[in-house]
């Protein structure tokens, strides 16, 4: 498990880095803690000519309250960002994914941009980002520019982000109150999702007010189950006032065929997981 | 030669820390790939991504031109320099086996085979090297399927070795009317066909991959008067002899040294293409030698293990009296017949009927050679298989009787009061007590409250089921009586060698033949001799794995090293005894007659005089003043060759919670009461089962070696091929009954196997009994959730899983991969 050789370089200033990209193009390769990385590189599926390690550029690090949002760093590691109150408070959903994501060592090599920007839709990040109705900050040549998260997720493995950008900063706006689930189905603990779901709902007396759902797995990126969220609306948190909306989850989804399912179980685990989460989430 | 300090209470039974594990644990320590001599060379494998093809050229000339490239080797150059890796159980006579090159130089028969060989000055830049090196194949069509494999002729289907006109290597048989040892199981079928009861199953042992901690490594260095290999190996002794048979250098020239191993599990039993293409890189250039394997290798090109189907028919009387067992198996042995590969299933054979007094029995087993990784023994070898068929068959015959689980065992097992008992497949079980292991195992798991809970949840339709599954396995271990292994065709026997060495400080060295990789010899041969010989645990130091030290041994695997390895060194320490006996006489002038041995102490029998057994050392390394005529040592060493097989047993039991709308399993409860006879170390016996527990419950549960159409290993890393960790386990509860083995001196019997023999019936057994009520009477393993989700929604659903691995790191186009994912086709359940 030896990678080719490459030059490394560890810029200490987004600016530098994009100096960087600019310079080298195709040859470069970001690396944002290397969870996804060192092992393409040490299995020789690339073989960049320089890798540019993002890790010593202090102001992507960390979480800050920002008005309406909370603003999480590229380079924030997961273990720090599942640890944080701000999130834990304002966005649970994060919080309740990051407790399932892989295992402890990646929680604490790996970062929130770096996951984003690597966009496996098994990974566990995306379908809350996207439930939350995220912002990702992007900074190019040109200054920084916002991608809304339906925009962000393009294809497998592939983001909105340019050739010559680095994803900055995520903003997530609050979602102060609201009960959030994330069910995650695996055969081991430390494997990607099967299938998962993300659910953050807000209930009134009973009631669910308003929900948002995020599927992981369910397609070449995460997706957003809005008929379900359209059908939960005015609906009591219970398993049966759910069980009619949730059945829709699957809808208009494409999921992979893989040794741990067929496309057609992935559909069954999204309706009950996304049943399971929300009654969860209304309940918590 | 007065007053000598107490030694501590008994040794044996002291839950003994391994005086081994700070080092193993931290890794400073001796590992073969942390060796580096002067001068070393590395070397990087270039390996086929085909299952089988053709090789037309190998263009090695850029690769030679890399920086720091000292060669690049093929099988062509390496000629019959390279030896050739040996089968050492030709288990029939008539037995059809490809020849095993090392590096074959004109035809592939697996992906993963090694073609090329490139020699640098850094592993880096001979790994850069190997990509260079240009292979130009022609694909032929792979046999990959067992069952179509076992079906080809020359005229139609695939053969994984065209030369050879067939797959099927062997077909090997016991029948107990032909042997004597019983009835005619034909005539018992028939008979339960006209009015008892007839159960007829077919059962899929996955494909296994051993992933052992360490990769392999080996190190060679030709530069002494003796060639000397390292090699991360289970077998240092057997590797010696097959290094010298095959390749042209005398025994007495080659040392092995197999120094920490880390794990095995069957997977280094193994005499590999690796070691033999070091050894010959090594011998040609002149200098010494590395290769380590990379986790991808490991998983591609180590053995792997189990892959049978197994074709099974119980007849008994209606009230569940079982009258016979039919047992007809397909075993894949992969692309070659490798070291022990088809002795595998047979030392299943012996084991089918388990712990049941069936009046009739008959095995068959037929191997088959496909173009995939070679199989060899993996943790239990041919034992768990048979406990699988066995136990789950027995948990059909009970549904079908209508009765519990353990009251059809009960009912056709050995009673205690019948031990020695001779079985149908002709093997002596010397003890045993299933009704006590069982009664404590029913106690522990609270055994009639969980059929309780198990009854209310199936009343209540309860989305969430509740099954308890039942193992009450027996094995076969404590490898071998070595005029058995001749009657099997075993090129080896089955014996070990101990030596004792009483040092001049009263220090003892206690070199054995079993060769240690995990296991905790260390600790545990020294509290037996320090029980033996009465001197201090710390004062015992245990050596082994070196040829030059443990010149004569048969290494470690079966559950042997404590059952025969701890029998030669008890016989060696006792030895030391007798030798001192004269000398202790002698300098206490008393007569030997009038002397007794005991806690490390010659005393003179009614007096307070006496000498320690160290002191009698120390005098013998001086030699002032010695009995005339005796030779000044004391050191002894004794060779054994066991009576018999050695028969742990014990009951197992699982609960199991299924939910019925996703397949989701968790597991609630795991017990098990194992007899293993006398304890040694019980902390080290409680690791063994543990570990042995999570690797059994792994292969009911997650574990899968899973090929594509083509051939391509799809569950090639740790991503795809599912082992659990500590965050997928429960506690286990754990505890023992005791019947001594009458065929050893402390009766031990072995414990290395038996948790991963026992616990795969118990899960799966515990999987289909939540579910059973609806319709099941059967799940494939591994039991995915997806696998029971099917069984309990789609009666009869066959359910096959199709697909690839999914990519999870992107960019796998980006560089050229060869080794492509593909589409993976798994059985499925059967409702």
């Amino acid at each position: 498990m030896i990678p080719a050789a490459f030059d490394y370089l560890a810029p200490s200033t987004v600016e530098e880095a994009l100096r960087a990209l600019a310079e080298h193009g195709d040859e470069a390769k970001l690396m944002a803690g290397g969870q996804s990385l060192l092992p393409v590189l040490r299995m020789r599926l690339n073989a960049p000519e320089l890798v540019i390690d993002l890790g010593r550029i202090d102001s992507l690090r960390g979480v800050r309250d920002d008005g309406d949002a909370v603003v999480v760093g590229a380079m924030t590691q997961h273990s720090v960002v599942g640890s944080d109150p701000l999130v834990a408070q304002h966005a649970a959903l994060v919080s309740k994914a990051i407790e399932h994501l892989a295992d402890a060592q990646v929680r604490h090599r790996g970062t929130f941009g770096g996951a984003l920007a690597h966009a496996d839709p098994a990974g566990d990040l995306g379908a809350p980002v996207l439930a939350l109705g995220a912002e990702l900050v992007v900074a190019g040549p040109g200054g920084t520019r916002t991608v809304p998260a339906q925009e962000f997720f393009v294809d497998l493995f592939e983001t909105a982000i340019g050739d010559d950008e680095v994803l900055v900063e995520v903003r997530i706006p609050k979602h102060t109150g609201w009960g959030a689930r994330y069910e995650k189905f695996v055969r081991v603990a430390h494997q990607w999702p099967i299938v998962a779901v993300a659910a953050a709902v807000r209930t009134e007396g009973g009631t669910i007010a308003e929900a948002r759902i995020g599927l992981t797995n369910m397609g070449s990126t995460p997706l957003r189950a809005h008929a379900v969220e359209a059908a939960l609306v005015g609906r009591p948190a219970t398993e049966d006032g759910v069980r009619e909306a949730a059945a829709l989850a699957a809808e208009g989804a494409n999921p992979p065929s893989d040794l741990n399912g067929d496309a057609d179980y992935r559909r069954h685990l999204a309706t009950v997981l996304t049943r399971r989460a929300v009654l969860a989430a209304a309940q918590g | 030669m007065t007053a000598i300090q107490e030694r501590p209470a008994a040794e044996i039974g002291q839950e003994r820390r391994r005086k081994e594990d700070q080092r193993l644990i931290t890794g400073r320590t001796r590992w073969t790939d942390n060796l580096t001599l002067p001068g070393m060379l590395h070397l990087a494998m270039v390996r086929s991504p085909f299952a089988h093809a053709r090789i037309v050229s190998i263009d090695v000339s850029e690769a030679r031109t890399a920086p720091n490239v000292v060669d690049v080797l093929t099988g062509a150059d390496l000629g019959e320099s390279q030896g050739v890796n040996i089968n050492a159980w030709p288990i029939t006579p008539d037995q059809v086996a490809p020849v095993h090159l090392p590096m074959p130089s004109d035809r592939v028969a697996f992906a993963g085979e090694v073609v090329a060989v490139v020699v640098a000055r850094s592993a880096a830049e001979a790994r850069d090297a190997a990509e260079l090196v240009d292979v130009d194949y022609e694909e032929l069509p792979a046999a990959l399927d067992l069952k179509e494999a076992a079906a080809a002729t020359d005229q139609e289907g695939v053969l994984a070795h065209p030369d050879l006109g067939t797959n099927r290597s062997a077909f090997w048989k016991f029948d107990s009317a032909e042997a004597g040892t019983g009835g005619d199981v034909d005539e018992a079928i028939q008979q339960a066909r006209a009015d008892g009861i007839v159960i007829e199953r077919e059962y899929r042992q996955q494909r296994l991959i051993p992933a052992f901690m360490e990769p392999r490594s080996v190190v060679v260095d030709p530069t002494g008067e003796q060639l000397t290999m390292w090699s991360a190996t289970q077998v240092p002794h057997i590797l010696r002899f097959a290094l010298a048979a095959t390749t042209g250098v005398p025994e007495s020239k080659i040392r092995v040294i197999a120094p920490d191993v880390g794990g095995g599990f069957g997977g280094k039993l193994q005499t590999t293409p690796e070691e033999w293409i070091t050894w010959a890189v090594a011998r040609r250039i002149g200098k010494p030698v590395k290769y380590t394997e990379t986790r991808s290798e490991s998983l591609v090109s180590g053995h792997h293990g189990r892959d049978q189907w197994q074709k099974l028919t119980l007849a008994a009387e209606k009230d569940g009296t079982v009258t016979g067992l039919k047992v007809e198996l397909l075993a894949d042995m992969g692309a070659y017949v490798s070291l022990v590969g088809g002795g595998v299933p047979v030392l299943g054979a012996f084991m089918f009927n388990a712990i049941y007094k069936f009046p009739s029995y008959q095995f068959n087993c037929q191997t088959v050679l496909t173009n995939k990784t070679w199989t060899d023994a993996y943790r239990g070898a041919g034992r768990p298989e048979a406990t699988f068929a066995i136990e789950r068959l027995m948990d059909e015959l009970a549904a079908e009787v209508g009765v519990d689980p353990l009251a059809i065992r009960e009912k056709n097992w050995i009673r205690h009061e019948e031990f020695p008992f001779t079985t149908v497949a002709g093997l002596e079980y010397d003890s045993g007590n299933y009704e006590a292991a069982t009664a404590r195992a029913k106690e522990l798991f609270g055994y009639d409250e969980l059929r309780a809970e198990q009854q209310a949840r199936r009343a209540s339709g309860d989305r969430v089921q509740l099954g308890i599954g039942v193992s009450t396995f027996t094995e076969m271990c404590g490898l071998a009586p070595s005029r058995v292994l001749g009657q099997l065709d075993y090129g080896a026997g089955g014996w070990e060698h101990a030596s004792v060495r009483m040092l001049a400080t009263g220090k003892v060295e206690v070199v054995t033949g079993a060769s240690a990789h995990g296991q905790g010899h260390e600790t545990a041969f020294s509290q037996i001799v320090a029980d033996r010989l009465g001197v201090a645990f710390e004062d015992v130091e245990v050596l082994h794995g070196d040829t030059q030290i443990s010149h004569k041994g048969l290494d470690t695997y079966g559950s042997r090293s404590l059952v025969v390895g701890g029998e030669a060194l008890v016989r060696a320490a006792d030895k030391v005894i007798e030798r001192a006996r004269p000398i202790a006489a002698h300098m206490l002038e008393a007569s030997v007659d009038d002397l007794e041995f005991s806690g490390g102490r010659f005393a003179v029998r009614g007096t307070d005089q006496g000498v320690a057994i160290g002191e009698v050392a120390t005098a013998v390394f001086a030699a002032h003043d010695l009995p005339d005529g005796v030779e000044p040592s004391i050191d002894s060493e004794a060779t054994y060759d066991p009576v018999n097989f050695n028969f742990p047993h014990g009951t197992h039991l699982c609960a199991m919670e299924v939910d019925t709308e996703t397949g989701e399993l968790k597991m609630r409860k795991y017990v098990c009461v194992d007899d293993i006879g006398t304890i040694i170390n019980p902390l080290i016996v409680a690791g063994q089962v543990h570990g042995g527990l999570v690797q059994g419950i792994a292969q009911a549960l997650w574990e899968e070696a899973v090929h594509d159409e083509s051939g391509t290993l799809v569950s090639g890393s740790f991503v795809d091929y599912l082992l659990p960790t500590a965050a997928d386990t429960i506690s286990f509860e754990i505890d023992h009954t005791t019947s001594p083995a009458t065929t050893n001196s402390l009766g031990t019997k072995g414990v290395g196997e038996a948790g991963t023999i026992a616990s795969t019936p118990a899960v799966v057994n515990a999987v289909v009994d939540a579910v059973r009520h609806l319709g099941v009477h059967d799940i494939q393993m591994p039991c995915t959730p997806e696998r029971v989700w099917r069984a309990v929604n789609g009666a009869g659903s066959g359910g096959s899983t199709e697909g690839a691995a999914m990519p999870h790191f992107g960019d796998q186009e980006a560089a050229g991969n060869q080794e492509q994912p593909g589409t993976a086709s798994t059985e499925g359940a059967g409702a």
